[in-house]
C-alpha cells in the first residue's frame, strides 16, 4: 500500500516486496513485458500482498471516444443476422433505424496498471482497460455490433461469454445485456437460440416517456449523461468486469449540450470536452499478487475487496489540469467496495459543485465536500481549479475503510487513501466560458396518485445464499410482472447481517420516496438507477417501465452477491 | 471396515494434522495445486483418495456440496434437487462430470454412513461422498469457499451452506450457485462451463 502525507507528499521510499528480486520498477517492467501471463496465481505467489507501487508514477489515461465506421457487415437488421447470436428481433426496430453504427470487440490484450507491476493479460472492450468511451446524443439511434474475441480455452478467472449491458440505459429488453442472453462463437446462454461471434445492441437513444413525447424523443426531465457499461454475464459477472470489461458511454442533449460555448441560451454550458475537461473517471480496486499479478478470489461467496486503487485503470495516477472549470463523472466500478471521495488541498478539504448522481442532472447544483458511491453508483462534480496557483497539487482522497466484502465500516479514515493526484500546472488556453447554473434539470414530479401496485422486495441470506423474496434468480421464471407506463412503489428492505446491497432496476431511474420512512439525503432527491440498502434499512421507490416490454432484472450490484444469485427477472408487460 | 483401519482413520483425523495439511503437491500440478491440500480422503464406498490429486485435478467438471447425514433440514431437498441434476445431466457423471458431497460431520459420517445415506436417496454411480479428518475437511470447506464470516454462522451446523460450487480445475474456472435452483437451470449453467 502506498504512503501519503497530509501534505500531499509521497512518503518513505519505497520497499521492494517483489518475490523475482526485481532491484528497480525498470526491472520489473522489462520483465513483465517478455513474458506476460494470463493473471493467475501459481503455486507460491502469496495473495494479499500487493507489491508497493510508487504513488502518482503514471499519467491518467483518458479513454478514447469510441469512432462510429461507416457500415458494418453482415448490415444490421430486426432479426439475429447471419454468424450472430440467437437473440430475440429488436422491438421498435423502423421507428429507430440506426443512424450511426459502432463495431467493438472485446478480447484480451496486454495492459499496464503500473509501470512497477508486470504487463499482463486482461479482457478489454477493444482490448482496453477500461474501453473506450462512447459520445451520443439523445434522437440519433445506434447500433453497435459486439464481436466477442475472447480465447475460449481461457484459464484463470473470468468466463469468455459475454452479455455486454448498457447501465442507465433505457432500451429494449433484447439490448439491454440481459444475465442469460451471453454468447461466444461456441456457447450461448438459456434465453437465446444460438451460438454466434457478434451480437448486435440496439440503442435508439430516446428518453423514458417517448411515447408520450415524441417530439423531444421522449420526456426531457428524463435524460441521463453518465452511464456505463460492462459485461453482465450470469454467474461470472464479478470475473468478468474486474478482469476489464467495463467503460463509459455518455449522453447529451439539447440542455447538457457538451458546448460550453453553446450559443443555445437553454443550454447549460457546464465544462466540456470529453477527455479535455469533460472527464470520466473509472474508481475501482484491485488486488495483486506478490508478483505483481491481477489476482481475483474465485472462492469468496461474499464479496471482493482489493487492495489497490484504480483510476481508469491505473493505480493511483496523476492528473494535469488547467486553471480552470473540469466536469469529473465518477463511477463507481469496482466489485465490493464503496468509495467516498474528498478534495484535498494543503490537507484541507475542498468544495465543488455536486451536480448530477447516477447519471442525472440534480435540479440545482449542491455545494459538497465528498462524494459516496455505492457500487455502480456515479457522481458527477464540477472542480474550478482557477482558484489554485500554477504548481498547486491537489489529491483525490477516499475515506471509507473497508476490508470486509460485507460493506464499509461507519468510521472513515482521514487522511484517507489518494486515488488521483492533480496537478494544477498552466493557464488555460482559452478564455473559460463553461459554467455552473443555479437550475440544472428540472425533476418530474412524483404522482403517487398514479400507483397502481406496490411490490415487497426482501434481500435476505440465508445458508450462505442471496435471496430476494426467498427465491433465487431464475433466467426463465418471472418474479414481478409490471404494466408498462403504469407506476409502482418497490419497497427494499434489507434483511440484515450487516451487508450493504446496492440495488440496481433496470430500463427506468427510480426516485426514492423515503429511507426507513425519512426523506433521502439531498443527492438522492434527484432520479438514481442504484438504489444503496443499507444493514437492516427499508428504503422506498417510485418507478414507472415506459416505451419497452420484454424481461430485464433487478439485482444487487456486489457483483458477487448478483453471481450467488442475488437477482431478479422481472418483465415489462403490455 | 476393519477396526484397525477405522482406528488409523480416527488417529489420522486426531492426531496426525500437520503432515496431512502441508502435504505435498502433485508432481505435475494444475492451477490449483498449490490452492486445495492433497489431504487422504475416503469414499462413501471405502475407497481412499487424495482431494487434489484424484478429486479436483484435470479438465472436467467437478460440484461439490456440504451436507451431513443427520441434517433434517437443508440436506433432504439439496440431496433431492442434486439427484435431479445427475438424472439429467446422465452418462457424463462419472465421465467428465464428477459430483461429490463433502460432510460437515466427519467424525460421524464414516463410510458407512456416508454409504447409507446415499442408497437412501439412490445416488448414482458417479455422485461420491467424502469424509476424513476434521481439520482437512474444515481446511477443504473453507477453500471450496463454503463459509461465512461470521464466526457464530459458521460454526452453525443448521445453517450451512445451501451453495453447490461448480468448477474446471484445468481451465480453473468456479462458480457458485443455490442447490435448490431448478435441475435443469443448474444443469444448463454447468454444460456452459
Amino acid at each position: 500500500m502506498s504512503s501519503f502525507l497530509p501534505d500531499g507528499s509521497a512518503g518513505p521510499s519505497r520497499r521492494f516486496v517483489f518475490k523475482l528480486g526485481a532491484a528497480s520498477g525498470v526491472a520489473a517492467a522489462a520483465y513483465g513485458l517478455l513474458s506476460p501471463k494470463s493473471g493467475n496465481a501459481k503455486d507460491g505467489d502469496q495473495v494479499g500482498r500487493s507489491p508497493f507501487t510508487t504513488p502518482f508514477a503514471v499519467p491518467l489515461p483518458l479513454p478514447a471516444v469510441k469512432q462510429p465506421v461507416a457500415a458494418l457487415d453482415p448490415p444490421p437488421q430486426k432479426e439475429a443476422g447471419p454468424g450472430e447470436a440467437g437473440r430475440l428481433p429488436h422491438q421498435r426496430w423502423e421507428e429507430f433505424l440506426p443512424k450511426t453504427l459502432y463495431e467493438v470487440h472485446a478480447r484480451e490484450a496486454l495492459h499496464s496498471f503500473h509501470p512497477e507491476l508486470p504487463t499482463q493479460l486482461i479482457w478489454g472492450f477493444d482490448g482496453l482497460l477500461p474501453g473506450p468511451t462512447f459520445v451520443n446524443r439523445i434522437g440519433n439511434p445506434v447500433l453497435v455490433r459486439m464481436y466477442n474475441d475472447l480465447p475460449a480455452n481461457h484459464i484463470g478467472f473470468g468466463s469468455p461469454e459475454i452479455s455486454t449491458h448498457l447501465h442507465g440505459g433505457h432500451i429494449a429488453a433484447e439490448s439491454d445485456g440481459y444475465a442469460g442472453d451471453f454468447y461466444s462463437p461456441t456457447k450461448f446462454g438459456p434465453t437465446l437460440t444460438r451460438a454466434g461471434a457478434y451480437y448486435d445492441y440496439h440503442y435508439p437513444n430516446i428518453l423514458a416517456g417517448y411515447d408520450d413525447s415524441p417530439a423531444t424523443f421522449g420526456d426531457p426531465r428524463e435524460m441521463k449523461g453518465t452511464l456505463w457499461y460492462h459485461d453482465h454475464r450470469m454467474d461470472f459477472t464479478a470475473a468478468n468486469v474486474y478482469k476489464g470489461l467495463a467503460g463509459f458511454h455518455l449522453l447529451f442533449d439539447a440542455i447538457d449540450s457538451g458546448n460550453e460555448n453553446d450559443p443555445n441560451p437553454a443550454a447549460l454550458r457546464l465544462p466540456s470536452g470529453v477527455g479535455q475537461f469533460d472527464i470520466p473517471l473509472m474508481l475501482q480496486d484491485k488486488k495483486f499478487d506478490s508478483s505483481g499479478m491481477l489476482f481475483f478470489d474465485q472462492f469468496d461467496p461474499e464479496g471482493f475487496v482489493g487492495e489497490k486503487m484504480l483510476v481508469n485503470g491505473k493505480i493511483q495516477p496523476f492528473f494535469k489540469v488547467a486553471r480552470r472549470k473540469y466536469r469529473f463523472r465518477m463511477c463507481n466500478g469496482s466489485a465490493t467496495r464503496f468509495f467516498q471521495v474528498y478534495l484535498t488541498f494543503q490537507g484541507r478539504d475542498q468544495e465543488f459543485a455536486y451536480i448530477a448522481n447516477d447519471g442525472d442532472l440534480l435540479e440545482a447544483p449542491l455545494t459538497a465536500q465528498h462524494v459516496r458511491l455505492g457500487m455502480a453508483e456515479r457522481g458527477d462534480i464540477v472542480v474550478d481549479f482557477s482558484r489554485y496557483p500554477i504548481g498547486a497539487q491537489l489529491f483525490l482522497v477516499d475515506r471509507i475503510v473497508q476490508d470486509d466484502p460485507r460493506g464499509p465500516d461507519d468510521k472513515l479514515q482521514n487522511p484517507g487513501t489518494p486515488m488521483l493526484r492533480i496537478d494544477v500546472d498552466r493557464e488555460p488556453p482559452a478564455p473559460d466560458n463553461s459554467q455552473v447554473p443555479a437550475k440544472l434539470r428540472a425533476l418530474a414530479p412524483v404522482d403517487l396518485v398514479s400507483v397502481v401496485r406496490t411490490r415487497r422486495f426482501e434481500l435476505e441470506r440465508g445458508n450462505g445464499q442471496w435471496q430476494i423474496n426467498g427465491r433465487f434468480f431464475d433466467p426463465e421464471r418471472i418474479d414481478a410482472d409490471p404494466g408498462r407506463g403504469r407506476p409502482e412503489i418497490w419497497v427494499l428492505k434489507n434483511g440484515g447481517g450487516g451487508w450493504w446491497h446496492p440495488l440496481h432496476i433496470h430500463l427506468e431511474d427510480q426516485r426514492i420516496l423515503s429511507r426507513d420512512g425519512r426523506p433521502p439525503p439531498p443527492h438522492e432527491r434527484g432520479r438514481k438507477d442504484v438504489t444503496v440498502v443499507g444493514p437492516d434499512e427499508e428504503v422506498r421507490v417510485f418507478i414507472v417501465f415506459r416505451d419497452f416490454t420484454g424481461k430485464y432484472v433487478a439485482h444487487c450490484h456486489n457483483t458477487v452477491h448478483e453471481d450467488h444469485a442475488m437477482m431478479i427477472r422481472w418483465d415489462v408487460v403490455p | 471396515m476393519s477396526t484397525k483401519r477405522m482406528f488409523l482413520k480416527s488417529a489420522a483425523g486426531a492426531v496426525a494434522l500437520a503432515p496431512l495439511l502441508v502435504s505435498a503437491s502433485a508432481s505435475v500440478g494444475g492451477p490449483r495445486a498449490g490452492y486445495f491440500p492433497n489431504a487422504a480422503l475416503q469414499t462413501h464406498e471405502g475407497r481412499k483418495v487424495r482431494f487434489y490429486d484424484d478429486v479436483v485435478k484435470g479438465n472436467k467438471l467437478v460440484i461439490f456440496n456440504m451436507m451431513y447425514t443427520a441434517c433434517t433440514n437443508i440436506c433432504p431437498p439439496d440431496t433431492a434437487n442434486l439427484l435431479q441434476v445427475q438424472e439429467m445431466l446422465g452418462e457424463r457423471v462419472g465421465r467428465d462430470i464428477f459430483m461429490y458431497s463433502l460432510t460437515l460431520q466427519p467424525e460421524l459420517d464414516t463410510p458407512a454412513a456416508l454409504q447409507a445415506y446415499a442408497s437412501k436417496y439412490g445416488v448414482k454411480p458417479g455422485w461420491t461422498f467424502l469424509t476424513g479428518g476434521r481439520d482437512d475437511m474444515d481446511l477443504i470447506r473453507r477453500k471450496l469457499g463454503f463459509y461465512d464470516r461470521n464466526p457464530q454462522v459458521d460454526a452453525d451446523l443448521s445453517r450451512h451452506t445451501g451453495m453447490i460450487r461448480v468448477g474446471n480445475e484445468a481451465l480453473d474456472r468456479w462458480c457458485m450457485m443455490p442447490s435448490l435452483l431448478r435441475p435443469r437451470q443448474i444443469v444448463d449453467a454447468i454444460v456452459r462451463l
